[in-house]
């Protein structure tokens, strides 16, 4: 999922400004569930806002919320929003980046707000309650040569040919040697499948083209790939 | 390999046990240390690397300095290339520079990472990794074309070597990793700092297959406080409680001289020693004490040939 950290309040007060009229829109996807951005948290931004508001400024503010199903589609924040956009000054957008940017899409004359700053797209583990950082969206998966560790986002340099000479025990300089060495545990985990051949297996440079901002794509349908 | 090109390679193939020194530009616009230390190296090796924004300090470029003493010292230079601070572009044309002005040995090195250096805000590069970066030179050299096949006029002749670490811990990826590289055609590898005869013979054991020369590293302390800092911050080296306490014996009896005549002693006795090993000679790294390096190579009696 994609993972996001919200700003800080001050950050946020600072950047809705004068408006009067806030629309506080979350989103029941990646961020809904164990982020920040899902109604629950909507709703505590409008009391925290209108109570800031009220004590820093002594002036009232209109706040309206909405979570949607998914911020990033075009289509649901359209039909969604739309019977609540008509008076809002401005929109603060509780999902990721790309949440943001859609109602910005949308509604061309919103002034939208980001309230999270978007970081990685992530792996989440509720037991130990942190989100990894595992895929970099590179446009060329290499994951079943490197035992399912993925070295353009777990290896500091993202490095197709490692590990380098920055580790040691299994463990990054990078950081402090805490982290990991992806190489290390693409080792450990080929040689457990005895593929260490994928290991030793020379990768030539990538084509940053696969990389190249900004990147659209057609949809793709069941029959086109049965027909490749 | 068909063709030797630098003198480095030529002892080397001719069996001749080989010593490397090596030069650090610093952050300058002066050549005189390198010309100066350069000097000072000159006779005992063979050649001397200049290094590449080491650890991601930013310093004068290493194609410059490597010319300069070619050129006014009259010494071959192995010029490192990391791939830290450039991508595919910048280094084809650099490593296009350097065969213009005679550059004949490049050591091709992934690079630190650029948190480890004195800008650790800066962007890291690798657009290529040690091992992209020699099957880029060996398709320079050899096929005379750029990564993308497009064609060199006056294709550059150069030796590539790789570095490599006998104490990495695990050993097995390092070792595959040569191995990779070996593959796509490596000449030379210079080695991270060892200081033991055992190190060094097991490297050579697990490596025998590969068949590639190898000088092994050695780096000799100016002092205590650079020895504790070595083993603090630069990955890969692991120095021997016995060698730690011997220098610290000598520091206390005998000052830094003492650590001086201590550094003589115990290098010229492990590079004795590794005469007779299977290694194809030393690289020796002492940054800015270049003129201990002489009094090593003499005190272990093995000839420069």
């Amino acid at each position: 999922m994609i993972i996001v950290k919200r700003k800080p309040i001050n950050k946020i007060f600072d950047m809705i400004g004068p408006a009067d009229n806030v629309l506080i829109v979350g989103c029941d996807g990646c961020v809904g569930i164990y982020q920040e951005g899902g109604q629950k948290q909507v709703e505590l931004m409008s009391v925290i806002l209108e109570l800031a508001k009220k004590l820093k400024e002594n002036r009232d503010i209109k706040i309206k919320t909405a979570t949607v199903l998914r911020q990033c589609d075009r289509q649901i924040v359209a039909t969604s929003l739309r019977p609540l956009i008509d008076d809002v000054d401005v929109v603060l957008s509780m999902a990721c980046g790309v949440g943001a940017q859609t109602i910005a899409e949308v509604f061309e004359d919103i002034i939208v707000i980001p309230a999270q700053d978007t970081l990685f797209i992530g792996m989440h583990d509720r037991q130990l309650k942190k989100f990894y950082e595992l895929c970099s969206a590179c446009g060329e998966c290499i994951l079943f040569e490197t035992g399912g560790v993925c070295p353009i986002t777990r290896c500091a340099k993202s490095l197709l040919n490692g590990p380098c000479g920055g580790q040691s025990k299994g463990k990054c300089e990078v950081g402090g040697w805490v982290k990991d060495c992806a190489w290390i545990l693409i080792h450990n985990r080929l040689k457990q499948k005895d593929r260490l051949d994928l290991f030793t297996k020379f990768r030539e440079p990538r084509d940053h083209r696969n990389m190249e901002s900004p990147r659209e794509l057609g949809e793709t349908f069941v029959g086109e790939v049965e027909a490749t | 390999m068909t063709k030797v090109y630098s003198n480095l390679m030529k002892h080397i193939t001719e069996g001749k046990f080989v010593f490397t020194g090596e030069l650090e530009p610093v952050k300058t616009t002066s050549l005189h240390e390198v010309i100066e230390g350069a000097k000072t190296l000159k006779g005992h090796v063979v050649a001397i690397n200049v290094t590449d924004n080491p650890t991601s300090f930013a310093y004068m470029n290493a194609l410059i300095p490597s010319y300069i003493i070619q050129k006014k010292v009259g010494v071959e230079a192995v010029y490192q290339v990391t791939c830290r601070d450039r991508n595919r572009l910048a280094i084809t044309s650099d490593l296009l520079a350097a065969g213009g002005v005679g550059i004949k040995n490049i050591l091709a090195l992934t690079g630190d990472h650029t948190t480890v250096g004195d800008n650790p805000q800066a962007k890291n590069v690798f657009d290529l990794d040690s091992a992209t970066l020699v099957h880029l030179i060996r398709k320079m050299v050899d096929e005379g074309v750029d990564l993308n096949e497009n064609k060199i006029d006056n294709p550059p002749k150069f030796h590539v070597g790789i570095a490599a670490n006998p104490n990495a811990d695990p050993l097995e990826p390092e070792i595959l990793k040569i191995e990779r590289k070996a593959k796509l055609g490596v000449d030379f590898v210079q080695t991270q700092c060892v200081y033991n005869v055992e190190v060094t013979n097991r490297f050579m054991k697990e490596m025998s297959h590969l068949d590639i020369p190898v000088l092994i590293g050695i780096a000799p302390f100016r002092s205590i406080n650079m020895m504790k800092y070595f083993m603090k911050f630069v990955p890969g080296v692991v120095v021997p409680d016995e060698v730690q306490q011997s220098l610290i014996e000598a520091n206390e009896e005998g000052g830094k001289e003492g650590v001086v005549q201590k550094n003589i002693e115990f290098f010229g006795d492990f590079i004795k020693e590794l005469k007779n090993t299977k290694v194809a000679g030393v690289h020796i790294m002492a940054i800015g004490f270049e003129w201990i390096v002489p009094k090593i190579i003499e005190y272990s009696g093995v000839q420069q040939s």
